[in-house]
């Protein structure tokens, strides 16, 4: 055995796979490389409670506990993966160095994408690391002028911790309502009045395609410009415009980097058993929502993914046929906006209808009951997404979806 | 063994409740309840269920 499992990311997913390797019963090497500098560490809290908290070493609360199985794990941390070779069986770093493997795990997650407008460098922020958090939170100060580039969950959350810190904030969203595709027309709506009563602006329909900055800086933002031809006086700028999937690393090796990297059903890359990918990088088919392979960037999905990738891995290094159990896990997410959090189960946005389950849209927030919102397709229930509702209830919508 | 809940941390997000249905539930006034003593056959429900929880507010003790 060369090189034993070499796990690329060391974010959740890397960290999951790594973790069960060692529960499947593999006790060969384990080699991990990450882009960043720190062990794996929690990301759903760098658009809240990094923002809103003002304690030292935000990221040792964060970081993830390691399980004794992973104390003989080589960890190469801050030095990304430049290029692989999947004929040779080897990944290597930007610093140079040649990692041999015998299995592979893809687990390179995502970066933010930016607009393409050149302009304030200063002042623009997106939110994927703890650096990126830090460097953000000291940036909003009380009053300051915020835009933010996309209605989207990390758009919203972020637009609500900034505004919590006291700044004056816009979202300029291109659809008609923030989080439209994912949640649909209705809840949007009652979500968006909700953000206007605590504060927020919103530019609907339009984007930023311009940068006004200082006449004497170029790298200062003064305001940002807009489609519709008006602007938006701005201090700073987060661009929470959607993310694009981390495989440049991979090219060359024929794989299909359309959208991430494709995987079967045992989280494996086409023509090639023994290297995975699990996590917000892994475009992989679920029974439960027909044929169409989907990357899904929700928490749970790691966890699932990496358990599924390890069971491919752990059978590759022993000539064993994965477990032939079928793979169709319920996507859950939740989203946190000031006082509400919004929780999901199944698949809301390939719904084609909505209609409310329980309690009522009416003061989102405020009422005893809650909201929860049924989306069906084809007259199936395919997701629920609920609001303040008792979280005993929730068990029961997830029945509800079989 | 010993499962351990920080219910400062513990947002009621319900997914240890999925994760490990026969060791965590919901009280009626829709509190967190759990099996705090298990045996070594209950270890990787409980391992699964501290995995899946998204503030990290589970852990076991030997």
């Amino acid at each position: 055995m060369a090189g034993g499992a070499l796990i690329v990311g060391a974010s959740l997913s890397g960290l999951r796979v790594a973790e069960q390797l060692r529960a499947a019963g593999y006790s060969g090497p384990v080699t991990m490389v990450g882009a960043e500098q720190h062990l794996p560490y929690n990301r759903p809290p760098l658009s809240k409670d990094v923002l809103l908290d003002d304690g030292a070493d935000p990221l040792s609360k964060l970081t993830f506990s390691l399980r004794p199985s992973l104390n003989d794990v080589t960890w190469h941390l801050g030095v990304p993966a430049a290029a692989a070779n999947l004929n040779r069986r080897t990944v290597t770093l930007t610093d140079g160095r040649e990692l041999p493997y015998d299995v592979l795990a893809i687990a390179t997650g995502l970066t933010p994408r930016r607009l393409p407008i050149p302009g304030a460098d200063a002042c623009r922020h997106v939110v994927r690391t703890i650096d990126d958090a830090v460097a953000l939170k000291s940036a909003l100060v009380p009053g300051a002028k915020v835009v933010v580039a996309g209605g989207g969950f990390i758009g919203c959350e972020t637009a609500a911790s900034a505004s919590k810190r006291g700044c004056d904030v816009t979202i300029v969203e291109p659809l008609a309502l923030p989080m439209v595709r994912a949640i649909g027309t209705d809840l949007a709506a009652a979500i968006k009045e909700y953000h206007q009563s605590h504060g927020i602006k919103f530019r609907l329909q339009t984007m930023i395609n311009s940068m006004i900055t200082a006449p004497a800086d170029p790298s200062q933002l003064r305001a940002v410009g807009l489609s519709d031809g008006s602007e938006i006086a701005a201090d700073l700028l987060i661009e929470a415009v959607g993310s694009v999937c981390n495989t440049n690393w991979l090219g060359g090796n024929g794989l299909d980097l359309s959208d991430g990297a494709l995987t079967d059903t045992h989280m494996r890359v086409e023509g090639r058993p023994g290297v995975t990918a699990a996590g917000d990088v892994a475009r992989f088919p679920n029974p439960r929502y027909g044929a169409m392979p989907r990357r899904i960037e929700h928490w749970a999905i790691p966890g699932q993914t990496a358990k599924r990738a390890a069971q491919s891995m752990f059978a590759h290094l022993n000539d064993a046929v994965p477990d032939g159990k079928i793979f169709d896990p319920i996507p859950t997410f939740w989203s946190d906006q000031f006082d509400i959090r919004l929780q999901s189960v199944g698949m809301p946005a390939i719904g084609d209808r909505t209609e409310i389950l329980d309690g009522a849209l009416e003061n989102l927030g405020k009422q005893e009951s809650g909201v929860a919102m049924g989306y069906f397709l084809n007259d199936a229930l395919i997701g629920v997404i609920s609001i303040g509702v008792p979280a005993a209830k929730l068990s029961g919508y997830r029945a509800m979806l079989g | 063994m010993k499962i351990c809940v920080d219910l400062e941390k513990c947002k009621l997000h319900g997914q240890c409740i999925i994760a490990a249905p026969k060791l965590f539930g919901f009280k009626d006034d829709g509190s967190l309840r759990w099996i705090e003593q298990i045996d070594a056959t209950q270890r990787q429900a409980a391992d699964e269920a501290a995995d899946v929880c998204p503030e990290q507010a589970i852990w076991i003790e030997d």
